[in-house]
C-alpha cells in the first residue's frame, strides 16, 4: 500500500485528499499507480487522462512516471505551483 | 543557514530583514522581496485569496532552493517566508531576505530564490472573484524564468 495525496484543483475535482492504494509488487511505478488511477470511473479518469497537467511528488520530493515505488511510499499529484 | 516558516499569521518586515543582520558586521547588502495581494488578476476583481500547502514538502523545497543559492552566490544568510491559509488585497504573501558582503550576490539571489518559489514550491493560490472561485493558473512566463538560471 501506498499513501496518495491530492491537492489543490485535483482535490476538488476528485473529492478527496488522501488515501490508500494498493500497489502491485517490486517494481511497480508512478506510471503503473497513474494508470489504476485512471481506470477509475468519472472524475478519477478525466483528472488523469492523457495530456493532463498535473505534477507528482514521491516521499516529497518531485518524481516522474518513471520513478519506481514502494510500500509505505508517500505519493502525491497536484497541479502546476502557484505560489509566491 | 536558511531560515523558513511557512504561516498564516502575517509578519513584519522590519523585524524579520532585522534578523539578518542583528549582532554581526560582516554584512553589507540584505536585499528583499515582499509578494502582495493585489485586488485585480486576469482581468477579474479578486476580493480575497486563499493559498494552500502541502506541509512538509512545501518546507523542504524552500530549504532546498536557499541552499542553491547559497551554493551559486557566496551568501551570509537567506529567510523566506510564506503565508497560507485566507488573505485579503493588500495583505503580504512572501518576503524573501537574503544578505551578503556585496549588493551583487544579494540582488541575484533574491530573484533566483522567488524565480524557483514561483516554480517549484508547492503552494496553489485560489481566488474569490464576482464569477465565483477560481484556482490560479501557472504563468508560462514564470517557468521561463526559473529556466532562465539554469
Amino acid at each position: 500500500m501506498v499513501t496518495v495525496l491530492f491537492f489543490a484543483a485535483l482535490r476538488e475535482s476528485l473529492g478527496t485528499s488522501r488515501e490508500r492504494v494498493a500497489i502491485a509488487g517490486p517494481g511497480t511505478t508512478v506510471a503503473a499507480l497513474v494508470e489504476s488511477l485512471r481506470q477509475r470511473e468519472g472524475a478519477w479518469s478525466e483528472a488523469f487522462a492523457p495530456g493532463k497537467n498535473w505534477r507528482v511528488a514521491v516521499n516529497q520530493r518531485m518524481a516522474s512516471l518513471a520513478t519506481p515505488l514502494q510500500a509505505g511510499d508517500e505519493v502525491a499529484f497536484f497541479p502546476p505551483v502557484t505560489g509566491g | 543557514m536558511p531560515t523558513v516558516r511557512v504561516q498564516e499569521a502575517d509578519f513584519d518586515t522590519g523585524r524579520e530583514l532585522d534578523r539578518l543582520t542583528a549582532g554581526r558586521t560582516d554584512v553589507g547588502a540584505v536585499a528583499s522581496f515582499t509578494g502582495l495581494v493585489r485586488a485585480s488578476n486576469d482581468g477579474s476583481d479578486v476580493s480575497a485569496m486563499t493559498l494552500e500547502h502541502y506541509p512538509g514538502m512545501t518546507e523542504r523545497a524552500l530549504e532546498d532552493i536557499c541552499r542553491a543559492a547559497h551554493a551559486r552566490w557566496d551568501l551570509l544568510d537567506t529567510l523566506v517566508i510564506h503565508r497560507v491559509g485566507a488573505l485579503r488585497p493588500g495583505e503580504r504573501i512572501v518576503l524573501v531576505g537574503v544578505s551578503s558582503a556585496h549588493r551583487g550576490e544579494a540582488f541575484a539571489a533574491c530573484e533566483f530564490i522567488m524565480d524557483y518559489l514561483k516554480t517549484r514550491a508547492p503552494f496553489w493560490k485560489r481566488e474569490e472573484t464576482p464569477r465565483g472561485a477560481r484556482w490560479v493558473e501557472a504563468r508560462e512566463s514564470d517557468e521561463q524564468a526559473a529556466k532562465g538560471w539554469e
